[in-house]
């Protein structure tokens, strides 16, 4: 197989086109309805806008904001991985879309930290040495989180750089680039597998089907496969939104490697439960049962929906494996974070309404920030015959 | 392109063997439970002594400075604050609760039917604590000595790692104000610098909850175990060793030790005369889930060794691969920049 040559690849231009519309307008009122809520919660404390509680005191903003959205923030490093470290030049043009979405999806996480840490004045303690705790998980998981925001402001440098013209600065920032790159692929990997790694140190409080010595491969593989999918999805997207072409031929090869790794994560999904004598427990009936053939199922749908050359080729297809699979990791890390734990008889949670706001707020703001950035910033390839002038 | 990507299966395949190497190295030292310190102290807590009279609730409070717990109570079928402290359960403002339990009739002390029984709820100062392994910022703390796994307010984030891990659900937190923290019982150990104790302790009429060195409180369940239930016998009172005691019947104690076992073991113990399950409590693993969490944890970022290796096999792909434009004429695209 040989790389795409050049003159395939339109180079990345701003999109271009009116900010302010009904859509961006929308947006914006989320996230206005967000802070409305934030304002509770930092003036009369957690209770006051969530029903987080000693039984569940990690909820909505843990579980879906931080561990499930960067997960789907994962096309970052899954395609550098691809373009970068197994050189496979035909994925060029999606990679900085992808980082863009890797950007905002781990600011977003950071954000909903801040937010759900009751003493987030001390959120710098993560980084001073004298409070530093090699034991715990989250401690590595924080450090890694944080770096990794910074690795992809600098991986996105050069399309600032070239947006405003700067091009003895752009050149430099090039030349040390892969050094980022490489950090870049390392730092998610290390932190996406450990996001599973948290649930260990539970113990017996997560359900059997859940608790595995394994998390960390398993949350590592699944997060690659959710980042293809996403990065198909938000691709889908702003093919109707933006009156891109879908890029299919690509998108279909990238969710090849996206089977793999969801094979994969089959594997030792069921392995792992055989050789722990727990596979049982997928028999009996709970709702860690339900949630455990939800997610799998999910997981198994690409294996059979893009396993011949005609399915490959048809763009529905490619979209709805890519939601089978994204939704898979999302059903499998909000299970195992709040369906999967449970600390004993007479606690219950469920969002509240307040939570469920900041989380669609966050949503909002992120996709706000993606489409001001693909608007303003060469992002996007450019349409061909279409010239567009920064 | 070829030769390109075969180098890198040859360097991949490097790393991967360096890695498999360190993890192995790493969890060959899979790192056993952690052990009890030689001077630990603790509590006994034998429900089968105590009365039910909850002066070990208020105790802690006020030896603690923590706020009354204002519950809502029903009076003439209307929703009101309780005007005094009305604890049901440990939370951000009661560190220690007696529990009961009833059956049937609840005629009979320490009987699983037609019964009832009391238990305590309190910090266990586990041997291997979760809630130590999983702190982010080291605010929780084991004391190498004396064994007292205390919170440092000035330390904490609030994360509630802590809240989450701890098998017990022990440490609480404060949702209702803006100025968080976590609550625990740290044993009073602000207590012992002055020569006092556990104020919980120190109140109990009966020695139900008596304070001491762990080793001297094993010997006090063993003496208790051996001797024929319905005898009568003094009991230590307070402390183990402080010479007060109290002169009452010995129980008909269930086999369990809770506590001595339990995720690797706690430095507060307790005896019963109805079994554990019937009282809320636990049913955990002999192995601690912090040695697990901490030996995978450790096993994967062994020495550093693993993730060291890696990033210099993914460095010196990338910088193959994307070579400035300058000096590179030909693909990837774009000149290899992102
Ligand atoms: S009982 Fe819970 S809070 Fe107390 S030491 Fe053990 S793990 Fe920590
Ligand atoms: S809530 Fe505080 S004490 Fe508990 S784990 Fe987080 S930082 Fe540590
Ligand atoms: S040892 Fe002190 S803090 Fe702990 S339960 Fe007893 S009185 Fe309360």
């Amino acid at each position: 197989m040989s790389a795409v040559t050049h003159a395939e690849h339109e180079a990345p231009a701003p999109v271009g086109g009116k900010l302010i519309t009904p859509v961006t307008v929308f947006l914006a009122m989320l996230v206005l309805a967000m802070a409305a809520v934030l304002g509770v919660r930092f003036v009369q404390g957690i209770g006051a806008a969530t029903n987080l509680n000693d039984g569940y005191p990690w909820g909505l903003w843990i579980a879906w904001d931080v561990v499930t959205g960067s997960a789907l923030a994962g096309g970052g490093f899954a395609t550098a991985l691809l373009v970068y470290i197994l050189n496979r030049g035909e994925y060029h043009p999606l990679i900085r879309p992808a980082l863009v979405a890797a950007l905002m999806g781990y600011i977003q996480a950071g954000l909903s930290v801040m937010f759900d840490l009751g003493r987030w004045w001390d959120f710098w303690h993560i980084f001073w040495p004298k409070y530093a705790q090699m034991n715990s998980v989250l401690f590595e998981v924080a450090l890694c989180i944080s770096a990794y925001i910074v690795i992809i402001m600098i991986e996105l440098m050069p399309a600032v750089l070239e947006r405003f013209g700067w091009e003895s600065a752009r050149k430099k920032v090039n030349r040390l680039l892969f050094f980022f790159v490489a950090v870049g692929v390392l730092l998610p990997m290390m932190h996406q597998s450990s996001l599973g790694t948290l649930l260990v140190v539970f113990g017996p409080q997560v359900h059997p089907l859940y608790q595995s010595n394994l998390l960390p491969i398993l949350f590592l593989s699944s997060t690659i496969g959710m980042g293809y999918a996403a990065v198909t999805i938000e691709s889908a997207i702003s093919s109707m939104g933006l009156r891109r072409p879908f890029e299919k031929e690509i998108l279909a090869k990238l969710l090849q490697v996206g089977r793999i790794l969801a094979g994969l994560y089959l594997v030792v999904r069921f392995g792992d439960l055989l050789y722990r004598g727990a596979l049982h427990y997928a028999f009996e009936p709970s709702v860690s049962m339900l949630t455990f053939w939800i997610e799998n199922i999910l997981f198994a749908v690409p294996l059979f929906l893009l396993a011949t050359k005609e399915q490959r080729n048809s763009s529905k297809l490619i979209l709805l494996s890519a939601l089978s699979m994204a939704f898979a990791g999302i059903i499998y890390r909000l299970a195992a974070f709040l369906v999967a734990y449970n600390t004993g008889a007479g606690w219950h949670y469920f969002p509240s309404l307040g939570e469920m706001t900041v989380t669609v707020g966050l949503i909002a703001f992120e996709v706000l920030a993606i489409i001001l950035a693909v608007r303003l910033l060469p992002i996007l390839p450019a349409m061909p015959g279409k010239r567009t002038s920064s | 392109m070829t030769i390109d990507r075969r180098n890198f299966l040859k360097l991949a395949g490097r790393t991967a063997g360096v890695a498999a190497v360190a993890t192995t190295a790493g969890v060959a030292e899979a790192r056993p439970n952690k052990k009890m310190p030689e001077e630990a102290v603790g509590l006994l807590y034998d429900g089968t002594l105590c009365i039910g009279c909850r002066a070990c609730i208020p105790a802690c409070k006020e030896a603690n400075n923590m706020p009354p717990e204002l519950t809502p109570l029903k009076v003439n079928g209307e929703q009101v604050e309780a005007l005094w402290d009305a604890p049901l359960d440990i939370s951000g403002k009661t560190l220690n609760i007696i529990k009961a339990y009833r059956d049937g009739t609840g005629e009979h002390k320490d009987q699983a039917k037609d019964g009832f029984a009391y238990t305590k709820q309190s910090c266990f100062h586990c041997v291997d604590p979760s809630c130590v392994s999983c702190c982010p910022v080291s605010a929780m703390t084991k004391d190498p000595i004396n064994g007292i796994v205390s919170y440092s307010e000035d330390a904490c984030i609030g994360c509630r790692y802590c809240v989450a891990a701890c098998p017990f659900g022990v440490p609480r937190f404060t949702y209702d104000t803006p100025k968080p923290k976590i609550s625990k019982c740290q044993l009073c150990k602000h207590r012992l610098a002055d020569g006092k104790y556990s104020a919980c302790a120190e109140v109990c009429p009966t020695g139900a909850t008596v304070f001491g060195k762990v080793k001297d409180l094993k010997a006090e369940i063993e003496r208790r175990k051996s001797l024929a239930p319905g005898t009568t016998t003094t009991f230590p009172r307070g402390r183990i060793g402080g010479g007060d005691t109290y002169t009452g019947q010995v129980g008909k104690y269930v086999e369990r030790v809770y506590g001595e076992h339990e995720i690797g073991g706690t430095q507060v113990l307790h005896l019963s005369g109805v079994p554990f399950e019937l009282l809320d409590k636990p049913e955990l693993p002999d192995i601690a889930p912090a040695s697990t969490s901490e030996t995978i944890q450790h096993g994967i970022y062994y020495g550093l060794l693993a993730p060291a290796t890696f990033l210099g096999i993914l460095v010196a792909a990338a910088r193959r691969n994307m070579r400035p434009e300058d000096e590179k004429p030909k693909a990837p695209p774009e000149g290899g920049t992102p």
